[in-house]
Parts: C-alpha cells; sequence; structure tokens
C-alpha cells in the first residue's frame, strides 16, 4: 500500500508550521524524520493523522483522499505510537493493548475474545507477554514504549507512525525497541518515524527526510542524507561522519559533534 | 482477562447487588415505625399476589406510600450521581470532577427556586428544576463549542461551566433575597439542601424513562469512556469519534443528574466520592467502573438515609449528612490511594 503526502502545508495562528511537504511511504519501507526540536515533526504527523487539519495540500492512501474517511476507518490504516506519557488513571498492560482493537468495533460494543487474541498475538511479537497484569502508570518507560507499540499494532494497521520512540529510553531499550521496529518493516509495514539519532536513521531506516525551517529540505537515502554538510546545517553545530570498523563486519558509519 | 478475573468480577458484582438489597430490606423495616422482616416479607409478598395482608393499613401505608418510594429514590439517586460523576471523571480526564461541574445542579437550583417564589405545585417545581438544569448544560455546551477554536475542549468546557454555574448561583442568591422569609425563603434553602424524605411513587415514575435512557447509553459505551482518559488525540488516532462520544457523556449524564436532583434536590459528594471509592476497588476500567460506581452509590445513599431516619431525633436533610460524611472520606481516600488513582 501507498501513503502519499502531496504539497502540504499549515499554519498556527498565521503562522506557517509547515510549508508545501511532499513525500511517499510504501510497504516495507522505513523512513526516518529528522530535524531541530519544534521544527515541527510532531505536528506533521498529527497533521497526517487528520488530529490537526491541514491548510493546503492532500494525504492519499492508495489513491483514497483521508479527508473522506472516518476516524475508524483511519486508525484501521494507520497505528500513531505518540511520545511517551503518562496517563491519570492506572490501567492494566492488557487493557491499553486492546484500546488499540477501537477501531475494528461496533460504536457501542466492547472488545470480544476475539480482540483478546489479537492482543496475546502482539503482546508476543515485542515479547512483552510478561507484562499482561502490570498496571501501566508503574512499568519502566521502555516497557511502556513497547506497549505503546503493541497498541498501535493491535489496530492491525498498513503503516505506522512513531514520534520519537526512542526518547527518554536507556542505550539498551534504545536498541531493543529499534530491532523490533525493523522487523516489523521487514514483514511489511510501511514505517514513518521521527527521530534524534541521526546514526538510528544511518543503521535502520531506507528512507531519510531533513525537516528544516517549515520544510521537507531532503529525502532519500540514508548514505546521500546524513552527510556531514547536511547535519551541520540542520543542527547549527560542526558534525563529522566517521567509519567505526567492528571486527570483521563491514565499517559503521557513526555521527559525532568534536 | 482471563476467565479466572471474569469470574471474579462477576461475584463482586453479585456480593455488591445481595449487599444492597440487604440494605434496602433494612430501610424498609427502620424507622420510627418499626416492621418486623416477616410482615415485611407477607405484605410484599400479598401485594405481588393481589391478595390482603391482614396487617394493619397504617402499615401498609408506611412500607408502600412512604418506605417503597424513599428506598427507590436513594437508590436511583445514589446510582444516577455516581455513575455519571465516573464518567464524567473520564472524559475530563480529571479524578477531582463531580455531575454538577458544568452546571447541572445550579441550573436545577435556579429553576427550582424561581418555580417556588412563583408558587407551582410540587410537579411544577420538579419540571422547572428538570428543564433548567438541562438547559443550565446545554448553555454550557453552547458557548464552549462557540469559543473553541483548536484548543483543549475539555478545559473550555469545564471554564464555560463554572461561569454558568457562578451566574446561575447568583440568581439563586437574588431570588432568595426578594422571597418571602417566613415561607418561600425556607422552602427554598430547604430544597438545595436536598431531602429524599418527600419523594413519592409519582417522582420516581415521572423520572424513570430519562434516568434509564442516561444508564443504557453510559453503559453502551463504557469501553470507550476507557480511551478518553488518555486525551483526546490519542483517543482519535484510535479511531474514536471524540467529538461525538463527550456530546453523548455530557447528555446522558445531564439526563441522569437533572432527573435526580429534580426530585431531590443537590445532593453534593456522592458523584465525587463513590467514583474513587470504586476506583480503589476495581480500578480504572469502565466495564466494571460503571456497574460498580452503581451499586456503590445506590448502597452508599441508601445507608446514609436509613441511618439519618434512625438515628437522629429530626430529619436532617441528606445533602448536609453527604457532605459531612463526604468531606472526611475523600481526605481519608487520598490519603491511602498515593498515585494509583490521582495524579
Amino acid at each position: 500500500m501507498k501513503l502519499e503526502i502531496k504539497n502540504l502545508s499549515y499554519c498556527y495562528d498565521g503562522r506557517p508550521i509547515l510549508n508545501n511537504i511532499s513525500f511517499s511511504l510504501q510497504s516495507g519501507d522505513m523512513l526516518a524524520l529528522l530535524g531541530p526540536n519544534g521544527t515541527g515533526k510532531t505536528t506533521l504527523f498529527k497533521v497526517i493523522l487528520g488530529l490537526l487539519k491541514a491548510e493546503k495540500g492532500e494525504i492519499l492512501v492508495d489513491g483514497k483522499d483521508m479527508r473522506t474517511m472516518s476516524r475508524a476507518e483511519i486508525a484501521g490504516l494507520i497505528g500513531y505510537v505518540p511520545q511517551n506519557h503518562i496517563p491519570p488513571f492506572a490501567f492494566k498492560v492488557v487493557d491499553v493493548i486492546l484500546m488499540g482493537r477501537t477501531a475494528h468495533l461496533k460504536p457501542f460494543a466492547s472488545p470480544s475474545d476475539k480482540d483478546l487474541e489479537v492482543v496475546r498475538q502482539v503482546m508476543d511479537i515485542l515479547e512483552i507477554s510478561y507484562l499482561k497484569d502490570k498496571v501501566y502508570t508503574e512499568i519502566s518507560g521502555g516497557e511502556r514504549q513497547l506497549v505503546l507499540i503493541a497498541r498501535a499494532l493491535a489496530q492491525q494497521p498498513k503503516f505506522l507512525i512513531m514520534d520519537e520512540p526512542t526518547s527518554n529510553l536507556d542505550f539498551g531499550n534504545q536498541m531493543k525497541v529499534l530491532k523490533h521496529i525493523k522487523r516489523l518493516s521487514r514483514e511489511g509495514l510501511a514505517i514513518l518515524i521521527s527521530t534524534h539519532h541521526p546514526d538510528h536513521a544511518l543503521q535502520y531506516a531506507n528512507k531519510v527526510a531533513l525537516l528544516h525551517n517549515t520544510r521537507l529540505q531532503h529525502i532519500g537515502c540514508p548514505e546521500e542524507m546524513i552527510t556531514e554538510e547536511n547535519l551541520s546545517r540542520l543542527y547549527g553545530i560542526d558534525v563529522r561522519i566517521a567509519e567505526a570498523f567492528v571486527a570483521r563486519k563491514q565499517p559503521v558509519k557513526v555521527c559525532l559533534s568534536l | 482477562m482471563n476467565k479466572k478475573t471474569k469470574l471474579t468480577e462477576k461475584m463482586l458484582i453479585l456480593f455488591l447487588f445481595l449487599l444492597l438489597a440487604a440494605i434496602a430490606l433494612f430501610a424498609l423495616t427502620a424507622g420510627r415505625y418499626s416492621i418486623s422482616v416477616q410482615d415485611i416479607s407477607s405484605l410484599i409478598v400479598c401485594k405481588l399476589l393481589g391478595v390482603e395482608s391482614g396487617r394493619p393499613a397504617v402499615m401498609e401505608t408506611v412500607v408502600f406510600e412512604i418506605r417503597v418510594p424513599r428506598i427507590l429514590g436513594a437508590i436511583l439517586t445514589g446510582a444516577a450521581l455516581s455513575v455519571s460523576g465516573a464518567a464524567y471523571q473520564g472524559i475530563f480526564k480529571n479524578p477531582l470532577v463531580s455531575p454538577d461541574i458544568i452546571g447541572a445542579s445550579t441550573g436545577a437550583g435556579f429553576g427550582a427556586a424561581l418555580a417556588i417564589i412563583l408558587s407551582f405545585s410540587a410537579a411544577g417545581i420538579q419540571g422547572m428544576a428538570f428543564v433548567f438544569s438541562l438547559g443550565a448544560v446545554f448553555a454550557t455546551y453552547m458557548i464552549a463549542m462557540k469559543i473553541n477554536r483548536g484548543g483543549d475542549p475539555t478545559l473550555v468546557l469545564i471554564l464555560t461551566g463554572m461561569l454558568i454555574g457562578t451566574l446561575f448561583s447568583s440568581f439563586i442568591s437574588l431570588i432568595k433575597f426578594m422571597a418571602d422569609p417566613y415561607e418561600k425563603l425556607p422552602a427554598i434553602t430547604f430544597w438545595l439542601m436536598g431531602s429524599l424524605s418527600a419523594v413519592n411513587i409519582h417522582d420516581i415514575r415521572s423520572i424513570l424513562i430519562p434516568a434509564a435512557a442516561g444508564f443504557i447509553l453510559l453503559f453502551l459505551i463504557r469501553w470507550r469512556l476507557n480511551i478518553m482518559s488518555f486525551g483526546d488525540e490519542e483517543a482519535q488516532a484510535l479511531g474514536v469519534n471524540t467529538g461525538r462520544l463527550r456530546l453523548i457523556v455530557v447528555f446522558s449524564s445531564t439526563l441522569l443528574t437533572a432527573s435526580v436532583v429534580s426530585i431531590t434536590g443537590i445532593i453534593g459528594w456522592v458523584g465525587l466520592l463513590i467514583p474513587h471509592l470504586a476506583r480503589m476497588m476495581v480500578g480504572p476500567d469502565y466495564r466494571l467502573l460503571i456497574p460498580v460506581s452503581m451499586l456503590l452509590g445506590s448502597s452508599f445513599l441508601l445507608l446514609v438515609d436509613t441511618l439519618s431516619r434512625m438515628i437522629l431525633p429530626m430529619e436532617i436533610p441528606i445533602g448536609i449528612l453527604t457532605s459531612i460524611i463526604g468531606a472526611p472520606a475523600f481526605i481519608y481516600l487520598l490519603a491511602k490511594s498515593k498515585r494509583r488513582s490521582f495524579s
């Protein structure tokens, strides 16, 4: 399936936040969105999800305009993993993931055993079955991130939008979450992910987009996009890219600021 | 949720139901005219079979004309206030919200005060309270929708509700100030304190349909209420039409609150306290929280009402009692519950 963003613009209080953004995403793609704090990465995601109304432009899924779709239809196509948060009420992990099934329920229905089965499967995939009866507000940040990914997977979407899924995680949890995400994209999900780590984009993504000054500056394959010049301009610091040789494997590129 | 937890949940509901039934039976026997359980059971059986019970007529009057309506009133009011409080706490993502947060009670109070000063009949007072309760919430909702452009809809709704509430309480004060101090003023003051003593079977019958509609709607959307507590954007991303859901909650909670307030007057604290107690017992899942809040609320209000007419030499309006019990009980809950149900 294909998600196309065409000439998208968004203003807040008359101030342009996103300007003429176009790109597309296909099954199996993993597109990493890089950009400094406050450039509108989250805003872009919310506009794509229809949570914010675009000023101009189109969002098409296999050629169909998303504005004609209901909330439930959109949620059946696109799963959303928001930035980490703590809800006011202490739900059990299994119930949080079950909420992902809402898009597939009738308006007045509660989830059935069939929905519970889907939840069991996604918990298996992400290896978090042991969290099932734990309280969502009391688990660690890394676990909570995996639960939010599981909830998005329970929507059984074709596209997955993830807002900085590795921020707030320790080194080990970052890698764990990224491995899971990589596997999901290999299995055919189209993933749009924002990150503050160019290294992660180099290592895991097959497309990279740079968002800067309301515009999508460049989009292309990671090696072409993540260059010393581009990153230095994007973040306003001097960035160097080094090659690290680990054992006999291929050299790995690493971004550094000296 | 596995089979075992489902079973314990059913047992809990059954237990709470039996508890309520026991309190109701106790309430039938208790009072200044005390009646034995045997007398009560034979009266009820005979009434159902339509035969003469052979008990004194006074006893029959006390049971069927006074105690049964009052008990039904307490059950209905307790359930209605608790369930709407629970639903509001979910959609406003705030555990300190009660069902009158957006003006339902003050609107009712104004309607009743106006009807009293205009010398309306009891039915007229009830009708005015109901209509103005709905009217106040409707005004709040429309104004909030009008002034909210892209902001947080729940915050605007609460703020507008407070303003409408303040406006109506000023109107109430104005009416009290102008009211005849020997006849009308005590009547208004008494109505505002809330009481179950005057509830009769016609009152119950007249609110049965709107109250049932409110209960059924909230019961049907109980799963989606869970999702609303994650906030509007997340709920929308999960496929919930949040605007419509919020409208359903406001509509059904207001129907429930307006119905019971119109026959009892303003009874505070139940709608705030009981959902918390329920959440401490069964957690935040609305699939269980809705029925448990209903049953706990009914039992609580019925028990308070029954004890008050047993113990105290004169009848104190129940609205005063629920506040006297509610405030310290709430402090206890706050101290007890740490972070699990408050944020």
